[in-house]
């Protein structure tokens, strides 16, 4: 037993599958991501909240529906007209938790640690969004889904949250007691790709 | 062998050999079973379902209403159309006789789907489609072409000039253009069905042809899930055939399937041919076939023959009988004679082959899908597309157009190619039936439905098309009445003497073609059938052997047997360990909401039947949630973090409905309400660490926690931390025994399990699944939330008076209590049922009776007191026990009723539903 | 499948979204003041007409947030959506007919 209280990434078992076939599938890269720390963040867009929480990331919260921006060391992610996932590399869970509390909770704000609560797919390269479209009901052509596009939705049967980080770059947050699921639809549905044997 | 030498577009460098009915034959690259088994001179493919007559070859497509075949190889399918099948190396089938055969083991191809976007979908990729395409694809629209033949041109044969070249020519540049415009072409992919919002389902066949070659990796088959701002429908048209006395004999074809059995696969499907037509299509067929070497001779309904084809015949020798019609024919395995009757009386043609063409029906099904009107056009003999409908166009000869210069057009537009001269065309005569025996006039022959049925059907007094159809079975087979939709409309029409424009018009339903369930499941099958949740604990269950059950989607450990135990000896062991030792749970999928804001107490107050606003900090209260209609929702914990923030646990069923229910009242009720939902069921994972023991582990693991009764009582939290990760520890209690739920981030779930495990070693900690949480929550009582209660069930009613706030003015639910119904003395409350013998486990879902005074069962029905929810083996108890629902069941405590189990009646004694520790001070301990 | 218009998202298909029935039913200001009739009527009874009907929807598998609709129960098209508080298109609504 380690001295310290390990962590255990929820798609481990998935690890080897996913990078044999990043290694065997020319155009397609997966790979489960190290997990970061993430809130859920809910305040008036419109009021001075917003503002307070701009000025604390250094980045002001992305208004537009379905849009993602950049933070020093992570990512304001839209998830409704009120609410934002807010992730960091760097800080602490429960730090950047109560850090955000403290700056929305004057202006009937919450924060809620949610860094576990899902866990992030990294799928990028040329056959990305083709591998995403044998289950993904949205218009992902770039012209209606480009880099700082977010969405909701459906891969499969679990609901993601997809993110184009570039234009054929996507994370697909997905809540943890999915991500077997979504890893075992992602190793079924690449199949496809496998060159002959 | 009928192939003919100079025709067809199959590949003759290539033999396939493939057995039919037994017998090996041999084809070539590019055949369908049909053309195959036509140039093997083999007519004869199988029997009708009702009557058992002999069915052959009548059409050369997806039309074919006769030419039913079971593959056996290389995977078993039932009832495919022989016309559709292409042919590979090694193929193995036979003819249907009756109905089709499963295969009796899994099949093992991928089937899958995919989702495209476009501006312009078209839908047929013969003349008119590859037009509309290529117009725009040529505006600069993102285009998708979709076709179900293996190659582009639709109907053309190839003796057609577009543009002043041969038309396959001019198809080939055509298609190859649309590549070079980047559309995407899918042939062998059959639009199947047209939905709402330009949505369109197409079916890609994508293995089948390529025989032995197929990659296994690749889907067998894929459906489109297409979505377009613009669907263009180019479906074409499909000949009429004419009703006449055993028109389901092998020999009879479509004249338009004989000229395809030419030109496309060099077969020559019959040598002494009889045309019958009341239109000019089927004279370019009797030309074709007499210039490939048939004797043909054509019997035109009209009086007024086409004057050019008519001269053309002449020229090449085909005598042309007007005013004749086809009265019958003879024939076993196929026709030897065709009987007709013209101005000279009645004659019999000796024929092999007797081609039929009675006009053209529009294949409107895909706009008829998304409720397109159709109209009856009496020229055409067939109904047609009128009206419109926003972002759907129909073109060509879908849309009853059906001169090549015409088609052409509506696909191209004004620069349109020029088609080569065409005949000038004489009317169509639209006849549906001749004279004859009516029991034996065909109208859907797959059905074996005839002219008598309809007259059935209409004698019966029905009148509705679509009546007459359910009565008759007509168009309910596989072919979904291609050819015999509009015979039954015009025959119906007929019999009762009115027009067919005043019977209502068929409306057309998905799918167009049969579609295999393997295809619309996709991948959802087996293990991603649906998706199974797990815990961060999986591993660790699976690994210590655990059987799991389906909770909704979850996987959970439902116990964990050691060598040679079964499920009932893994629990009462567990069940044991928790009792008197300590025993360990994952609780990690029930359901948590984190509340947040300053109306935090005030919105709890509102939804639960309790007080939430007195909890103090630190605290943890049970709490009920009713719907509007006073029933019991869910239950669960609620735990105060701090003033403005609660943590609300929900049973792991009701985990979405809860956040589901709560947020729909805050948003659209109570929208002034400040206070936030976040679901946090996965960021916690929780261990209940359960049993007298329970605080000598809790204690050792948290050195920083003050375990002591005094320090942290029972229903409340504490927070702490192992090697600095945060650890909220709640005493929480669903067993009646001293426990301690252990809540962590889920990053860290098996680390910390391994040290409560670690750490419970000397007590002999026990892991145990769900059945033992369930047994020791039955015995102290505790229902299970749609277990015990089926959403007809109260507060009230399940003894639970103490967490409805008598305090509060209201709360969702409340108002609810007072209705008469509520205060029923005969509504069923909750109880525990003890057997008698000590013996039975009485069966969940069993039914209570009560017996007689003289020990007799009353005179049936016998009135049902209530029944069984909840039933167990009790090892603090050494006997069996149950829950249930009983009418006025707290007044009966102690009465004994009756309940069947296998035919015998079990007797049976109601009881508190608190079995164990009624005190509560083993949980206080 | 159609695609319905989450007032925030944008055309979806429908099975992202959640039905929560007629909209613009009120919670009872005192509920322990309405007979037992008025009550039943507030909890058990429903519109049912044929042709445009307010309703409420819920974008469940994206933002999560509810919405009002105007549905034709006739053809089953969306006539509009809107945001809570927002008007819906002014169409001809019948809310009278029960069946």
């Amino acid at each position: 037993m380690a001295d310290i209280l390990y962590r255990t990434h929820p798609l481990e078992n998935r690890r080897a599958a996913l990078a044999e076939l990043s290694g065997r599938v020319e155009g397609l890269t997966v790979y489960p991501e190290d997990p970061v720390a993430a809130v859920d963040l809910r305040v008036d867009p419109a009021g001075p909240g917003a503002d307070a929480v701009g000025r604390a990331l250094g980045t002001a919260l992305p208004v537009e529906p379905n849009t993602w921006t950049h933070t020093v060391d992570g990512q304001l992610v839209w998830l409704g007209p009120d609410e934002w996932l807010v992730t960091s590399a760097g800080a602490d869970p429960q730090e950047f938790e109560r850090e955000l509390g403290w700056v929305v909770s004057a202006y009937d704000g919450s924060a809620v640690d949610v860094s576990a609560q899902r866990t992030s797919l990294r799928l990028h390269g040329g056959l990305a969004r083709e591998l995403l479209s044998l289950g993904c009901a949205l218009d992902l052509r770039p012209s209606a889904f480009p880099a700082g596009a977010c969405a909701q939705t459906y891969v499969g049967q679990t609901v993601v949250l997809l993110l184009a980080l570039g234009p054929d770059d996507f994370r697909l947050f997905v809540r943890q007691s999915f991500a077997g699921y979504l890893a075992d639809w992602v190793l079924d549905a690449a199949e496809e790709f496998r060159a002959f044997p | 062998m009928s192939r003919v030498h100079g025709y067809g577009r199959i590949d003759r460098g290539r033999m396939l050999t493939f057995t039919f009915d037994g017998r090996t034959y041999t084809g070539h690259p590019g055949d369908t079973l049909a053309s195959a088994l036509l140039a093997n001179g083999v007519h004869l493919v199988g029997s009708s379902v009702n009557l058992g007559r002999p069915h052959g070859i009548s059409a050369a497509w997806t039309e074919d209403a006769t030419a039913l075949v079971q593959i056996e190889k290389p995977f078993p399918e039932p009832m495919l159309q022989a016309t559709t099948v292409e042919l590979v190396d090694g193929l193995v089938a036979h003819g249907v006789n009756g109905q089709g055969r499963l295969a009796d083991t899994a099949d093992p191809a991928r089937y899958d789907r995919k989702h495209t976007h476009t501006d312009t979908l078209v839908i047929g990729a013969g003349p008119a489609g590859l037009l509309a395409a290529l117009a725009a694809a040529r505006a600069g629209e993102d285009v998708v072409l979709v076709d179900d033949r293996p190659v582009a041109g639709g109907s053309l044969t190839g003796t057609e000039v577009i543009d002043g070249r041969p038309a396959l020519g001019f198809v080939a540049d055509v298609v190859a253009e649309l590549a070079r415009l980047g559309v995407r072409h899918l042939q062998r992919t059959t639009a199947f069905g047209q939905y709402d919002d330009g949505f369109v389902l197409a079916l890609e066949r994508r293995t089948d042809h390529l025989g032995a070659d197929a990659p296994a990796h690749r889907s067998r088959q894929r459906v489109h899930r297409i979505r377009a701002l613009k669907v263009v429908v180019a479906t074409g048209a499909q000949e009429r055939p004419i009703v006449f006395e055993d028109n389901d004999r092998p020999g009879v074809m479509l004249a338009s399937a004989a000229r395809d059995y030419l030109h496309r696969y060099g077969v020559l499907a019959g040598r002494e041919v009889v045309v019958f037509t009341s239109d000019d299509a089927a004279y370019a067929a009797a030309l074709d076939l007499a210039g490939a070497g048939a004797r043909v001779t054509v019997l035109d309904v009209r009086d007024t023959l086409p004057r050019e084809w008519a001269a053309r015949a002449a020229e090449a020798g085909v005598p042309v009988h007007p005013s004749t019609t086809v009265t019958g024919t003879e024939g076993e395995e196929r026709v030897r004679a065709v009987l007709a009757h013209g101005v000279d009386g009645s004659v019999r043609l000796p024929a092999d082959l007797l081609l039929v063409s009675g006009g053209w029906n529009p294949v409107v099904h895909l706009f008829s899908h998304v409720r397109g009107a159709l109209a009856y056009d009496p020229e055409l003999g067939s109904f047609r597309p009128s009206g419109s409908l926003p972002g759907v166009i129909v073109i060509g000869a879908a849309n009853g157009t059906l001169d090549l210069a015409g088609v052409l057009r509506e696909g191209g537009g004004p620069d349109a190619p020029e088609a080569g001269p065409e005949p000038a065309r004489t009317p169509t005569k639209v006849v549906w039936r001749t004279d004859g025996d009516p029991g034996r006039q065909f109208v859907d022959i797959q059905r074996d439905a005839t002219v008598a049925d309809i007259g059935r059907a209409v004698g019966a007094g029905l009148r509705s098309v679509e009546h007459v159809k359910r009565y008759t079975t007509i168009g309910t087979a596989h072919d979904q009445g291609k050819t015999s939709g509009v015979l039954a409309s015009g025959i119906t029409a007929e019999l009762l003497g009115a027009r067919i424009e005043d019977l209502g018009t068929t409306t057309f339903r998905p799918p167009y073609t049969p579609v295999a369930f393997a295809a619309l499941a996709g991948r959802a099958r087996g293990s991603l059938f649906d998706p199974e949740r797990t815990t961060p604990l999986h591993d660790w269950h699976v690994e210590a052997g655990a059987v799991f059950e389906d909770v909704g989607q979850w996987k959970r450990a439902r116990y964990y047997p050691e060598p040679g135990e079964d499920m009932d000896a893994a629990v009462l062991r567990e069940c044991a360990a928790a009792r008197s030792g300590v025993g360990i749970l994952d609780g990690s999928t029930l359901g948590k909401i984190d509340v947040q804001g300053p109306d935090a107490a005030v919105f709890l107050d509102r939804l639960y039947t309790n007080m939430m606003s007195t909890l103090k900090v630190g605290r943890v209260r049970y709490g009920v949630m009713c719907g509007n209609d006073g029933m019991v929702l869910d239950d669960g914990t609620v735990l105060r973090i701090d003033e403005n923030r609660y943590l609300v646990t929900t049973t792991t069923g009701g985990a979405a409905t809860v956040l589901d229910w709560m947020e729909e009242w805050l948003q659209t009720e109570w929208p002034e309400l400040r206070v936030h939902l976040t679901s946090v069921t996965e960021q916690w994972s929780v261990f209940p660490v359960v049993g007298p023991r329970s605080r000598d582990v809790v204690g050792e693991v948290f050195p920083e926690l003050d375990v002591s009764a005094d320090a942290f009582p029972f229903m409340s939290w504490r927070d702490t931390t192992l090697d600095g990760v945060p650890v909220r520890v709640a005493r929480i209690s669903f067993s009646g025994e001293l426990a301690y739920e252990v809540n962590v981030n889920s990053w860290y779930a098996p680390a910390l399990w391994e040290r409560l495990l670690a750490a419970g070693e000397r007590y002999g900690i026990t892991p145990y699944g769900t059945e033992t949480m369930h047994v020791l929550r039955a015995e102290k009582g505790y229902p299970i939330i749609g277990q015990d209660t089926d959403g007809t069930v109260t507060p009230q009613d399940l003894g639970m008076s103490w967490a409805v706030s008598k305090k509060k003015e209201d709360f969702v639910g409340k108002r609810s209590f007072s209705r008469p119904e509520n205060h029923n003395p005969l509504r069923k409350q909750f109880v525990s049922l003890l057997p008698i013998d000590g013996r039975t486990k009485l069966p969940e879902g069993s039914q209570i009776v009560e017996l007689c005074e003289n020990g007799s069962l009353p005179e049936p029905p016998v009135p049902m007191l209530g029944h069984v929810t909840s039933s167990y083996l009790s090892a603090e108890l050494g006997r069996p026990f149950a829950l249930a629902l009983v009418k006025n069941g707290r007044a009966r405590i102690g009465d004994l009723v009756h309940v069947p189990v296998n035919g015998a009646l079990v007797q049976a004694q109601i009881g508190d539903t608190v079995l164990i520790d009624p005190e509560g001070a083993r949980r206080d301990g | 499948m159609q695609l319905i218009h989450c007032p925030w998202c944008g055309p979806r298909e429908e099975v992202e979204f959640h039905y929560g029935g007629q909209a613009e039913i009120t919670y009872p200001e005192r509920p322990a003041e309405l007979s037992d009739q008025d009550w039943a009527e507030y909890v058990f009874y429903r519109d049912n007409p044929k042709g445009p009907f307010a309703e409420r929807w819920s974008h469940s598998a994206g933002c999560r947030r509810w919405f009002n609709a105007l549905r034709d129960t006739h053809t089953y098209r969306f006539l509009g959506t809107a945001k809570p508080g927002e008007p819906l298109p002014n169409t001809q609504r019948n809310t009278e007919v029960r069946v």
